[in-house]
């Protein structure tokens, strides 16, 4: 059985390592806080805030208090704000040890994109091409296919980029794989998936 | 030295013309400045380049001034929350310049700081260095963004003095300081206007410097997606 979307989020959540400071984007990896455990892990919302916390209790909601996906929130002892240059100056300055994001296609050279399909509605990059150029890892949590069965990991992406060679890791719901030297590599197989299914299920080149 | 108006109309008077730039803090509906928006509808001053992360909602926030068509441009990093600026930007009624989000805060920051362009990574290999310049620093391909300089910068802040000093609220603050710095003028609406000294020296915000004329006002402060979680009954 492949993963699912829970599954895919308790394994990205292995990724993340006591101390970090992260930024999860939305979809599959706004689940990954739900998996983090003990560990102490500073999640970074890039409007302006270190230190989210979970949803509001019904009636609690703040205005003010809302994260990258406009979403309200809470805070947490932890918590500061800060304005939105300062926000990306962390993360253009390295100082973000990851992201974990969504994409429609990610390439064996690393490039990704998440961003736009032409001839469809566009609604704008927001802050994933600061956050792929500018963190220390970037993961990529997807489906491994798009609902017509065809890979979404390809030897070249086909849709404008949201970023060149940016994607350290894909966690899809038949495994995980790492971008290396001429192409991916193998890191794990989904309990219950053959490697035989993995790879007829990936258009890019497996070097091992 | 006086920055503090009655209201929004007179804080806007002499400021505005026809065909000129403005940036405006807020991202999403989340600290926007609801009052000076209203005030640029009343005025009708149109062909308007705006910088601002977002473009609102329809018929809340800057999708107020895209109903009285009085946009001509954006510079945003996300849009389309609403179904008026697809319509007018699809049939070419309304430009759009797309910034990725750190780059538009920066643009701002590095504006109103004397700093004309700066080198980013951001958007290298993608549709965004189309026509930029190129640059390798120890081995590193960035690419050459320009700092923005706004004719005018429209803000919200919770609180200020009469000095303009503003004080922020929670993630209210987002694009309001870069934003208010890049203005030639800065008008800042805020929630209270407090006695000068009523606020510590050492949590202001954006120093007055950068706001020349502010307002009080009451905000709707409208919530985009409402998600909460329930109580645990025992």
């Amino acid at each position: 059985m492949p993963w699912d979307r829970n599954q895919m989020a308790a394994r990205a959540a292995e990724e993340l390592e006591d101390g970090m400071y992260v930024n999860l984007g939305i979809g599959i990896p706004t689940l990954v806080a739900n998996y983090v455990g003990d560990k102490d892990i500073t999640l970074q919302s890039e409007n302006g805030m270190l230190g989210m916390g979970p949803f509001p209790f019904e009636g609690e909601e703040d205005p003010d208090l809302i994260n990258a996906g406009k979403q309200t929130i809470t805070e947490l002892a932890r918590t500061s704000y800060f304005d939105s240059a300062t926000s990306f100056g962390m993360i253009r300055g390295g100082k973000i040890a990851a992201a974990i994001l969504g994409a429609m296609e990610v390439a064996e050279n690393g490039d990704l994109a998440n961003w736009m399909i032409p001839g469809k509605l566009v609604k704008g990059m927001g802050g994933a091409m600061d956050l792929v150029a500018g963190v220390g890892r970037v993961i990529v949590v997807m489906d491994h296919t798009n609902k017509a069965g065809e890979s979404k990991v390809l030897k070249a992406c086909t849709l404008p980029l949201t970023g060149k060679g940016v994607v350290d890791r894909i966690i899809t719901n038949l495994g995980v794989l790492d971008v290396a030297e001429g192409g991916l590599r193998i890191v794990e197989l989904a309990e219950g998936v053959s490697e035989e299914e993995l790879r007829s299920a990936t258009e890019a080149t497996i070097v091992g | 030295m006086k920055k503090v108006y009655a209201n929004a109309d007179e804080a806007l008077d002499g400021l505005l013309q026809d065909g000129m730039s403005i940036a405006a803090g807020g991202f999403g509906l989340c600290g926007i400045p609801e009052l000076l928006i209203d005030a640029l509808v009343k005025s009708g001053v149109k062909d308007l380049t705006i910088a601002s992360n977002n473009c609102g909602v329809d018929g809340f926030g800057l999708g107020k001034l895209l109903d009285t068509r009085q946009i001509r441009k954006m510079i945003s990093s996300y849009v389309g929350e609403n179904a008026e600026f697809m319509r007018q930007y699809l049939s070419g009624e309304l430009e759009l310049e797309f910034n990725p989000q750190g780059t538009l805060a920066e643009r701002m920051r590095a504006g109103g700081s004397g700093i004309p362009g700066f080198y980013t990574k951001t958007g290298v290999g993608t549709v965004i260095a189309e026509g930029k310049e190129h640059k390798e620093f120890d081995g590193e391909t960035y690419i050459l963004e320009r700092g923005i300089v706004a004719d005018l910068s429209i803000v919200k802040a919770w609180k200020a003095d009469d000095t303009g000093n503003l004080v922020f609220r929670k993630t209210a603050r987002n694009f309001n300081p870069p934003a208010a710095m890049c203005g030639r003028v800065c008008v800042a609406e805020v929630e209270e206007i407090v006695p000068r000294g009523s606020l510590d020296p050492d949590h202001i915000h954006l120093p007055g410097i950068y706001v020349h004329r502010i307002i009080q006002g009451q905000h709707e402060k409208r919530i985009e997606q409402r998600t909460t979680r329930k109580k645990e009954t025992a």
